[in-house]
């Protein structure tokens, strides 16, 4: 391979990381309280939930499946939260909704494995099922949270505040577990190609299985981050937040089609997002457009992500006479 | 000293229908058994046996005197039986390591932590024994087909297999990387391991193997030592009469008229300067070993692949810059040597498929598809190619056998009438008595007036089908022979890039 090549490979490979750097020059240059340290400590807080949220998504799509019902996940652990479990303290109440959000992607799981329906169908039903429940429990009243826990917002760990405490623990297991164990690694074969992981005698159910139940703990921990901040959860909350999280993951190099990508490049992701949300806060751009350039960037990388793959092939097909210089 | 393994009176029977009768064989630690017969005699049966795939309805197995009955392919593994099969059972998306180590993976202490160290050791260990130099970090996709399947080996060696049996395990390797396998499969025997070794390529099992036992219609129709035995013997016993004439006789001569003139045709890297014709009723052969440029001479005449120079001239009309679709509206046909990834839709009918290249002929009013003309047009082609179901409507293609794949996929083109038809090995993996009905075809094709080009790795065959054979050897033409020149050795020195200068033979 020629050295020019490999450069367009090195860039074309790391699309979404040179994307980062222009888009920091870009706002930089735009705005001097762009770069600022405290700016950046609040782009990590505020990707933290959708980044929690995204890791999650990341283990189903590398399985090859989806999981739109996170968001109303959210909606409906919240609630229950705030109506029924006020006086918890807040271990507590995190514990609970991670347990409630683990029961429904267990519940997912369970179908997808089970009945062998699509996990679009399954996951796109219990989005209105878990919606609808959320609505009736709380006659569609916005619902507030107890001091205890939206001071957790300004609480620190170590230094650290809690949002990005939380980030980084979801972050660093959820890296081990993908990585390091054989769980993970069996996770991207069953993605790879699931009749081979079946003859190889993989439990490919039981990886499946669990992989929706890993998406619903990381909904329920992603969702209670977020309560933290707002303190208040109407209709509208968690609504559409799967495809910002699925989003996230495909910026970052996450396939649909399953084992290909890493929580690394859908952690990267879920903060490039956010900081070009930020950018165009701090430049003050009119906010109908923030969707607009959001989708942008996803187009862009995800384009660049297909052209990569084009131009891979098309190095590497075989040559079979030497080269002459024509 | 018990025998590594004893098959005695194996039958099985699906739904009161036997399969499988009294099959009967054994072997020896350290030797290799060539189990051979057409499509449907029963290997694959008996093979799912011995892999606790399938229970057998009568018989005993013995694994060095012990019985061997085993449940499942868990308990078929664990008592030392691996296999290769043709469609590897690997993970392109991970390593070489964690290939071999996917379903057993050692972990540090008590911790759900992978042993990184462990596994690396022990894969260098393997990767050597089966000499493969790749570091056990370089991810599967990296690896050639031939790679591929050694890594498989030394997954097999790694479970401590007493008995590797490979299913068709040439396909698609390189002349070299068979050559390797083959020294592989001396040395596990050497280590006295027994081998199974099933295949359509005939020669491959006499290199290999030191026993045959032949398969016919779930019977044993006959074996023995490979020293004893000779290919035209080992065939008669698998169709059950003597095969004087596989090639089947053909009644016309090529036409004066050209069909295809390809002329200075090069592109860096891959073709130079290659220039032939072939004429209507014409059958040209194109030999070389895999890798010479055959396939891609192939492709780019189908508008597959890019050329930098050269023309292609189909009766007389140029194809400028072909595409697959220029190309078929100018009359060419192209049986891709991958009928599972290229050729078929594996979920579809056999009669969506025969239509699929024609779909535009089968349209009524309002440009509708009309199935009732799908479905006739499906059962004509099929009929006259001997199908082996009646059933184009509901039959899918994927629970067909290789050669009825392979004669659906050639229906689908012949539908067009095509006027080149570009045969990419279609013989591949399929027995003998499709193997002749593919024959059969091409002989129909250029008494209608086609041109065919034929790529075959089998000289034989092209011997037997050519009216012309031209060798090619790094993308370059380096022979052109003649039907009444044709010379095994002579040809295969061609092909292999030996002989310098080319040859005319008119």
């Amino acid at each position: 391979m020629k050295a020019s090549n490999r450069a367009v490979l090195m860039v074309l490979q790391n699309a979404p990381y040179v994307l980062f750097v222009v888009l920091l020059i870009v706002f930089g240059l735009m705005s001097d309280r762009f770069l600022a340290f405290n700016n950046f400590r609040n782009i990590i807080i505020q990707a933290a939930p959708i980044a929690i949220l995204a890791i999650g998504m990341t283990f189903v799509l590398l399985i090859g499946h989806i999981d739109l019902s996170i968001g109303a996940s959210m909606y409906l652990t919240a609630s229950v939260l705030a109506i029924y479990l006020t006086g918890l303290p807040w271990p507590l109440g995190l514990l609970a909704v991670i347990v409630m959000a683990g029961v429904i992607g267990a519940i997912n799981g369970a179908v997808v494995t089970r009945l062998g329906v699509a996990s679009f169908i399954v996951t796109l039903a219990t989005l209105f099922v878990l919606r609808g429940i959320a609505m009736w429990l709380s006659n569609t009243r916005t619902l507030m949270f107890p001091d205890p826990i939206t001071d957790l917002n300004r609480t620190y760990f170590l230094g650290i505040p809690s949002a990005i405490t939380a980030f980084i623990l979801v972050f660093a297991v959820s890296w081990l577990v993908l990585h390091q164990t054989p769980f993970g690694r069996q996770v991207y074969a069953v993605g790879g190609d699931p009749e081979a992981a079946r003859k190889a005698g993989l439990p490919v159910q039981r990886i499946v299985f669990i992989c929706f139940v890993i998406a619903g703990i990381c909904a329920g921990i992603g969702g209670f981050v977020s309560i933290t901040q707002i303190g208040a959860v109407g209709p509208k909350y968690g609504d559409q937040i799967e495809f910002s999280a699925i989003a996230a993951a495909v910026l970052g190099g996450v396939s649909l089609f399953g084992g290909r990508g890493s929580v690394v490049g859908t952690v990267f992701g879920a903060i490039l997002i956010r900081t070009v949300q930020n950018g165009l806060n701090i430049i003050n751009a009119d906010p109908y457009i923030y969707p607009l350039v959001t989708a942008a960037i996803i187009f862009i990388a995800v384009a660049i992500d297909g052209l990569r793959t084009r131009i891979i092939e098309r190095l590497e097909r075989r040559t079979i006479r030497p080269l002459e210089a024509q | 000293m018990a025998k590594l393994l004893e098959v005695e009176g194996l039958t099985k029977s699906f739904f009161g229908v036997t399969v499988l009768h009294e099959v009967t064989f054994s072997l020896d630690r350290g030797e290799a058994l060539g189990l051979v017969g057409e499509n449907g005699s029963g290997k694959s049966t008996s093979m799912n046996i011995l892999g606790g795939v399938h229970q057998p309805s009568a018989g005993i197995m013995r694994l060095e005197g012990t019985d061997y009955a085993p449940a499942n392919p868990r308990a078929a593994m664990e008592a030392g039986i691996a296999f290769i099969h043709q469609e590897l059972n690997l993970f392109p998306n991970l390593t070489i390591e964690e290939n071999l180590f996917i379903d057993a993976f050692p972990r540090r202490s008590i911790l759900p932590l992978i042993d990184r160290a462990q596994i690396r050791r022990r894969s260098e260990e393997l990767l050597a024994q089966v000499d493969l130099a790749h570091k056990p970090s370089t991810s599967v996709s990296r690896l050639s087909q031939g790679e591929r399947q050694l890594v498989e080996i030394a997954k097999a060696l790694s479970r401590n297999a007493r008995l590797i049996i490979f299913d068709e395990p040439t396909t698609s390797l390189t002349r070299p990387e068979v050559e390797r396998l083959f020294a592989i499969i001396d040395r596990l025997k050497a280590r006295g391991i027994g081998i199974i070794y099933i295949s359509h390529a005939l020669e491959d099992v006499m290199t290999v193997c030191d026993h045959v036992t032949v398969l016919r219609d779930g019977h044993v129709a006959g074996g023995g030592r490979t020293s004893e035995l000779d290919l035209q013997k080992i065939i008669s016993m698998m169709v059950g009469r003597s095969i004087d004439a596989i090639y089947p006789e053909r009644t016309v001569k090529p036409r004066p008229d050209v069909v295809l003139e390809v002329t200075g045709l090069s592109q860096p890297g891959v073709a130079e300067n290659i220039t032939f014709k072939i004429h209507a009723g014409e059958v040209v052969g194109l030999a070389g070993l895999m890798g010479a440029g055959r396939s891609e001479l192939a492709r780019m005449l189908f508008g597959l692949d890019p050329f930098l120079h050269g023309t292609i001239t189909i009766d007389g009309k140029e194809l400028v810059k072909p595409t697959p679709q220029k190309a078929m509206e100018a009359g060419i046909a192209f049986l891709t040597e991958d009928r599972r990834g290229e050729g078929l839709v594996m979920d579809f009918s056999i009669s969506d498929n025969m239509v699929l290249a024609s779909l535009e002929d089968m349209a009524g009013a309002l440009g509708l598809l009309d199935t009732g003309r799908i479905a006739k047009a499906a059962r004509e082609m099929g009929a006259s190619m001997h199908l082996s179901t009646t059933q184009v409507d509901e039959t899918l293609v994927k629970h067909l056998s290789g050669g009825n794949q392979q004669k659906v996929v050639i229906g689908k083109w012949l539908r067009r009438a095509p006027k080149l038809f570009i045969l990419d090995e279609p013989t591949r993996g399929i027995d003998v008595g499709a193997k002749q009905e593919v024959y059969r075809i091409i002989n129909r094709l250029v008494e209608d007036g086609s041109a065919v080009l034929l790529i075959s790795s089998e000289i034989e065959e092209l011997i037997g089908l050519s009216d012309r054979i031209l060798t090619i050897t790094r993308g370059e033409l380096t022979g052109e022979f003649a039907r009444r020149d044709f010379d095994r050795e002579a040809i295969m020195t061609a092909a292999t890039g030996l002989a310098g200068s080319r040859e005319a033979a008119e």
